[in-house]
């Protein structure tokens, strides 16, 4: 099923030309609402005049998260704050936290954006659908549920916490349909291990993960053990939140909700754009928010746009998996390394949880990286009952993450339960060489 | 002729050890010998306890890192020589020792040790008559 299909299955012309429509009038109004912008256009000599094609958009200047930061709390919200209905807050752990306030017309937008991703997982009016994003200043879970109660399913507004309870509400409810993150739908699934709720007795068939980057083997993982479909569910709050795109029944792929959020594609450093197809840094302009709209905003994820059409009928462009963050990018002893590239050999070994946190210090002038995973109780068995067996799995895994990273790693195994588990998105690095 | 040992991971830190004893008293298993093989990072913690297979299956399901391996657990001479005698046999038939420790039951010193090469272990044990503790030889009082 397709939401709207008049958007969702647009001829590429036809949404070219509403995309470039919409960028003159975004470029207009905050020309004239936002200070911020207006400096930056007279800087470069330019006039909401001189954009008027989507091709236009090369003209203007980026715009960065510091820039959301320096112009912290309301500086570049363009909108009256007499028409603001919702404000949320990113996390600030490294500074001032971003704030994103929405109008009502933004608020139903994104309401259809989330009802158009949820359309396309399949989730329908027969659904019972749990929010298990948190509830609150994260738009993981307030804006998840517009879009379900926009869709007609029954939301269960489960937020993050009290896994148990949750688990049991799975079963005993019936209900068919979580949007949570991926690490949490895998601490789900342990929580239900434990509490012995088999996937027999639940019936769970949809799954919206976003939040955090994750990978193939993750989504085998989470569809294996809770029995379900698991779609990618992309966004951001800067943009909106989540259901900038979304994954359809092809799940190769995640679906641009591009009338409302143009994507480029743009190499990190030098910041020409890239042709489909390339991995480079993604930048969105929204084309439609009056609460704070970005201009070529530099979201720091790295992936690609891809080539070629779908054969789910939609036309809207398809963004690749993340595949890393510009700012998650770790230079190791001169090398390039990505936790999500840890990630992926963890997900190859049995014998440990999907869990993993990489430690990077620096000692003596030498970089030096360690791994620390966790055993999983049902693969502990009599083999590993020495230290010299456990050395040896432990030069496996180390062998195995030498051959991704092209570095050499520490590894330390963890007895079960002692990473931190997250709720809203996940940690995987410690650095401790304060390099700045 | 072999016993079950539980192997339980166990990091290095403060409080570990406690919360699987806990554990372990929760379920109402005694221990009956233990040690514990420790390495920079984490430990290995070996008992041999009342029920094994109901102690792994409760400690596993609360999220423990734990194995069942079989052991040897044989009878020494009380007098000075009795371990060397013991492990001079397997010794002179080519058996190596991944480990050992020992315990008093009922003032016997038994020695516990574990091999890969178990069918030869077996003939030695045979063919010099040692005895080998029974499951069935150990207390059981829950």
């Amino acid at each position: 099923m397709i939401w709207n299909p008049n958007k969702e299955c647009m001829s590429r012309e036809q949404m070219r030309e509403l995309q470039g429509k919409r960028l003159h009038k975004v470029v207009e109004y905050v020309y004239h609402n936002v200070p911020f912008y207006r400096h930056k256009l007279q800087e470069m000599d330019l006039s909401p005049e001189d954009i008027r094609t989507i091709d236009d958009i090369v003209k203007l200047p980026f715009t960065t998260k510091k820039d959301l930061r320096d112009n912290y709390p309301f500086g570049l919200q363009a909108a009256p704050q007499s028409e603001i209905i919702r404000i949320h807050a990113s996390s600030g752990t490294t500074g001032n936290p971003t704030i994103v306030g929405y109008t009502r017309k933004d608020i139903s937008i994104w309401s259809e954006c989330m009802a158009r991703s949820l359309t396309a997982y399949g989730v329908g009016r027969e659904d019972t659908f749990s929010v298990s994003y948190g509830y609150g200043l994260f738009t993981g879970g307030l804006g998840a549920h517009n879009g379900v109660e926009m869709v007609g399913a029954a939301v269960v507004p489960a937020s993050t916490g009290n896994t148990e309870k949750h688990a049991r509400l799975i079963r005993d409810l019936g209900i068919t349909g979580i949007a949570c993150t991926p690490s949490y739908a895998l601490y789900l699934a342990e929580t239900m291990d434990r509490l012995g709720i088999t996937k027999d007795q639940i019936k769970l068939r949809i799954g919206a993960f976003g939040a955090e980057p994750w990978t193939e083997n993750m989504r085998k993982e989470i569809q294996e053990r809770l029995g379900l479909k698991g779609f990618n569910l992309y966004g951001l709050s800067e943009v909106m939140g989540p259901s900038v795109s979304y994954e359809c029944d092809e799940q190769n792929g995640s679906h641009i909700n591009e009338d409302h959020f143009f994507p480029e594609i743009i190499d990190p450093v030098t910041l020409e754009p890239l042709p489909a197809g390339q991995t480079g840094e993604l930048v969105f302009t929204t084309l439609t928010k009056e609460g704070m709209p970005v201009i070529r905003y530099r979201t720091r994820d790295l992936c690609s746009i891809l080539p070629g059409e779908c054969p789910c009928g939609r036309t809207n462009v398809r963004m690749s998996a993340i595949q890393g963050r510009t700012d998650d990018m770790l230079i190791i002893r001169g090398i390039n390394v990505f936790p999500s590239q840890v990630e992926s050999v963890v997900l190859t070994m049995k014998e440990f949880a999907p869990l993993y946190m990489l430690v990077v210090d620096r000692v003596n002038n030498l970089d030096t990286l360690m791994v620390q995973v966790e055993l999983r109780p049902d693969f502990f068995n009599a083999t590993l009952d020495t230290p010299a067996a456990i050395e040896d799995l432990e030069q496996r895994f180390a062998a195995r993450l030498r051959s991704v990273l092209s570095i050499g790693a520490k590894v330390q195994i963890k007895a079960p339960g002692t990473i931190e588990r997250s709720q809203g998105k996940s940690t995987h690095v410690i650095d401790k060489r304060k390099l700045y | 002729m072999t016993i079950k040992q539980l192997s339980i991971f166990i990091e290095n830190q403060s409080g570990s050890l406690k919360r699987v004893l806990g554990m372990i008293q929760k379920a109402h298993i005694q221990i009956i010998a233990c040690t514990i093989a420790d390495t920079a990072e984490y430990g290995l913690f070996r008992i041999i306890c009342s029920e094994p297979v109901r102690a792994c299956r409760e400690l596993k399901s609360a999220g423990v890192a734990v194995a069942i391996s079989d052991v040897f657990a044989i009878e020494l001479d009380n007098q000075p020589g009795g371990a060397a005698n013991v492990v001079g046999l397997f010794s002179d038939a080519g058996i190596s020792i991944a480990y050992m420790y020992a315990f008093l039951l009922d003032g016997r010193g038994i020695m516990v040790f574990k091999t890969s090469q178990v069918e030869e272990a077996v003939g030695v044990i045979r063919r010099s008559n040692l005895h080998c503790i029974s499951e069935s030889e150990l207390p059981l009082n829950a």
